[in-house]
């Protein structure tokens, strides 16, 4: 059925491939646009949630959908981008905008730190790894004097564009859709060229892949830079928008919830991607009650998904 | 660092590390049937320290809380925990065996997930006293106190290995195991019955990891829903440092892991807040300098 | 000089020893065979070659720079390239998508010139597709360019694994068991094949393959390995009279 698709004469392909994918695509931009203009703070502030998580489940796909490795630390880059802009802001004076371009620097300093030594090895030992990177850049900022300890750090400045400072929800809310569109660009442009297809080629074969002439190890460890500095840009604005950020915002938990929106909507493919991403950033609020029990329905959320419909509720049908 | 310090960091070294070595053996051996790093491993440590408190608390009405209290929690959690593992297998690792490894990695990663999110629910995330009265009477290097519970712990460790090693080198189903691990398909057309094999290893690694929760949580007196997690990650480093897939290697992994942790966070400047950093330090340095472990062989992958 | 110089080459793996001493040559332009029983060390020959196994001793020189122990992909960048004896496709892309990787290692476009749009980087791009599709063209299945590589047929498979590794713009190709699985007709056909990538393109061919027919008809030059030892080599016809092959092949009369 997939293959009747595809055996449509080329010409045809793109034009149909358009209008199916950039008319729902302008519909949800207009709603997303007008959106805090009808829905009240609260709604407002959700809305924000979801494209935080857009932003970081783009960027985590890129690493697990694109480059197939699996990340349990993402957060950590997350972390990286925050701390450093609200160290910076905070305690040296940095003007918001300047503390990106470090962050970003610093984010990828991070990647190689972790990634070079074990993309060289199994797959598995990454995911390990990165685990235990996660909890490691939690436990420095809870113990250094910098990072304000457990209690964390406040008094992060609010950015200022062309004299106009940042302070409502809405405000955040626009900067995140900002952002979120920007990430799903630049995605977008790198799926569709040289380094995206090598992703996917070491992907689904990475002896293939090297005997045609990829460098694996240098693929992997760009697709894992990438998506830590999608992170960390995304840090930079959450940090600016809550004010205070502690090490709790951080977690294990954090890593799984972008790795959940990641695989709910369908690895490696766009839209399947900001589908999830919208349900993660829902489900805390569907749950308000759970309590406790909210761990356990994200845990048989992913288990289903990975059991039922392992390639998510919006699945890839590009090939 | 006095001698005294030294014997103290000494034993609890040892100690952990005999921990350590239990959850990494299971770690290995799961790893040498299915090639795959099992996620859920920590967190079947942690149901074998919750199955033994529970049977802890109902026998001890009984026999009191005792060493035959510890004793039956530990056969039976390892016991029950072991068939755990069984189930987990099979619904998890059986279905996705064909899957492509990242699936593979997140569906094993959703199973532990929810070992996790259940003993959350459960308890509310409650710390539970884990009360024996085991007693402290010991013998005494010079002053440093070793208790008799801590020599038996160690010595239950390691005996614990020593038949797992036995079994895996001396026995039939042992034999299978390493024929599995080897090569798959070949065991298969051997007529070893491959997937009743990989269960027997998953009850036995599962076996052992709650074998180490018990014991785990009667020495420390208390068992959480996330004791698992940091456990998981330790495991993992003793294994890699040891040679994942080699059964002396976790062992060995476990206790230079136990020691290091000790001596490391007693040194200067370094201080108990840090001991997880430095784990990690190490795995990095491993992962870097000997990625095989000190133990393990190198295998040349097919093309 | 030759293209391909293979100097004593050895590799075991612990104890067992896969090749003893190996040393033969590949002249530029020449179809080379390599033969041999089941076992005899040809793939892992090939891996050696293509810097899947890192040889225990000996040399490799392509076009005279030494490549023993490089890693694959800087061998395929040096201009040597390679199929598999179980296709390895990259079965979930398209067709297009699997003959452009071979471009990969001939282009250099990066991920910030993607994100900037660069005209350089889409002319780049255009380029890359372009050879894709030439190449497609080149083993006849241009028409299935936007078809699942996964869903071919198996001789279809095989040619676009062939049209992958032409596209890396290779020297010396290097083919295992390029007519396993495919029927008369198609053989046929790859022979065919064989030939214009040497007389169209001027890529030397070395070729591991157990059809003897395939073989005698397109090389130009047979290797013969038995026991990971290289018994034979020379022309088919002479190679073909060698008592050493036909022992190999048929084992002596008693």
């Amino acid at each position: 059925m997939i293959d009747e698709v595809r055996t449509m004469p080329a010409a045809v392909q793109p034009q149909l491939m358009r209008w199916s994918v950039v008319l729902p695509g302008l519909a949800a931009l207009a709603c997303a646009l007008v959106l805090p203009q009808f829905a009240n703070a609260y709604v407002t502030e959700v809305a924000t949630t979801a494209l935080l998580y857009i932003v970081l489940c783009l960027g985590l796909n890129i690493v697990v959908g694109y480059a197939g490795l699996l990340d349990l630390g993402y957060a950590a880059f997350f972390a990286v981008g925050a701390y450093t802009s609200g160290i910076l802001t905070a305690e040296f004076g940095f003007n918001f905008w300047l503390t990106i371009p470090v962050a970003m620097a610093t984010a990828c300093v991070a990647g190689i730190i972790i990634g070079a030594p074990t993309l060289r090895l199994r797959s598995d030992y990454l995911a390990i790894v990165t685990l235990g990177f996660g909890e490691i850049v939690r436990i420095i900022a809870r113990n250094l004097d910098i990072t304000g300890g457990a209690s964390g750090l406040v008094g992060i400045e609010r950015p200022e564009i062309f004299g106009f400072k940042l302070m409502q929800v809405q405000h955040f809310y626009y900067a995140f859709l900002v952002l979120a569109l920007l990430t799903a660009f630049v995605c977008l442009s790198i799926e569709r060229s040289r380094m995206g297809r090598a992703w996917f080629y070491v992907r689904y074969d990475e002896d293939a892949a090297a005997g045609i002439g990829i460098n694996r190890v240098t693929a992997k460890l760009q697709a894992y830079m990438m998506g830590a500095v999608i992170a960390s840009v995304a840090g930079c604005l959450y940090a600016a928008k809550m004010t205070a950020i502690s090490p709790e915002s951080f977690t294990f938990n954090q890593s799984l919830l972008i790795l959940l929106g990641v695989v709910l909507g369908g690895m490696g493919r766009i839209p399947g991607v900001v589908l999830g991403a919208i349900l993660v950033a829902l489900l805390p609020e569907v749950l308000r009650g759970a309590g406790t029990y909210r761990p356990l329905v994200t845990a048989v959320a992913l288990l289903a998904i990975m059991l039922f419909r392992p390639n998510g509720l919006w699945p890839d049908k590009r090939v | 660092m006095t001698l005294d310090l030294v014997i103290q960091q000494l034993v609890n070294g040892l100690i952990v590390g005999s921990f350590y070595a239990l959850i990494a053996l299971g770690y290995s051996m799961v790893f040498g049937v299915i090639k795959l790093l099992n996620f859920a491993h920590g967190d079947i440590y942690m149901s074998g320290a919750f199955v033994g408190l529970i049977v802890f608390s109902f026998v001890g009405i009984w026999v009191g809380n005792g060493w035959l209290g510890v004793v039956c929690a530990l056969l039976v959690s390892m016991l029950a925990v072991g068939l755990l593992g069984v189930v987990i297998e099979r619904f998890v690792y059986r279905p996705m065996r064909n899957a492509p490894r990242l699936s593979i990695l997140i569906t094993a990663l959703g199973a532990s997930m929810v070992l996790n999110g259940t003993a959350l629910a459960l308890t509310g995330g409650r710390h539970y006293a884990f009360n024996t009265d085991l007693g402290f009477a010991g013998v005494d290097i010079s002053t440093v106190h070793i208790t008799y519970t801590q020599m038996v712990l160690v010595a239950a460790s390691i005996a614990l290995m020593a038949g797992m090693q036995a079994f895996v080198s001396r026995t039939m189903y042992g034999k299978a195991m390493r024929a599995v691990s080897i090569d798959m398909g070949a065991s298969r057309l051997m007529g070893i019955d491959v997937d009743r094999v990989i269960a027997l290893t998953f009850f036995m690694g599962s076996a052992l990891a709650a074998g180490g929760g018990v014991m785990a949580g009667a020495y420390y007196g208390s068992v959480h829903f996330f004791m698992g997690f940091i456990m998981g990650l330790k495991a993992f480093t003793a294994a890699v440092i040891g040679g994942i897939g080699s059964v002396p290697g976790a062992m060995l992994g476990g206790l230079l892991l136990g020691l290091l942790e000790a001596f490391g966070s007693s040194l200067p400047f370094v201080g108990s807040e840090w001991r997880d950093v430095f784990v990690f330090g190490a795995l990095i340095l491993f992962l870097v300098f000997k990625p095989t472990g000190l133990l393990g062989r190198s295998v040349v992958e097919r093309v | 000089m030759a293209l391909l110089e293979v100097r004593d080459l050895r590799l075991s793996f612990g104890g067992l020893k896969v090749l003893h001493d190996i040393s033969f040559s590949v002249e530029k332009g020449v179809i080379n065979s390599l033969i041999g029983p089941n076992g005899a060390g040809k793939t892992s020959l090939f891996n050696c070659l293509t810097g899947f196994y890192k040889p225990k001793g000996g040399s490799i020189h392509l076009g005279g720079r030494p490549i023993a122990g490089l890693p694959p992909h800087r061998i395929t960048a040096l201009g040597l390239a390679r199929t598999f004896q179980n296709i390895r496709l990259f079965k979930e892309m398209t067709v297009l998508e699997n003959a452009m990787s071979g471009q990969h290692c001939r282009s250099r476009h990066g991920i910030v010139s993607a994100i900037l749009h660069l005209p350089a980087q889409r002319r780049e791009e255009e380029a890359i597709r372009a050879a894709g599709m030439h190449w497609l063209d080149f083993v006849g299945i241009e028409q299935h360019a936007h078809r699942r590589a996964g869903g071919l047929s198996y001789g279809d498979q095989r040619r676009l694994e062939l049209a992958r590794a032409l596209a890396s713009a290779p020297e010396l190709i290097l083919l295992d068991e390029p007519a396993a699985g495919l029927n008369e007709r198609e053989k046929l056909d790859l022979v065919h094949l064989i030939r214009r990538i040497r007389d169209e393109t001027g890529i030397t061919v070395l070729l591991i393959e157990h059809d003897m027919g395939l073989v005698m008809q397109v090389s130009e030059k047979i290797v013969v390995f038995d026991y990971g030892q290289k018994i034979a080599d020379g022309p088919p016809e002479i190679v073909r009279a060698d008592p050493r092959v036909i022992e190999a092949y048929l084992g002596t009369e008693e």
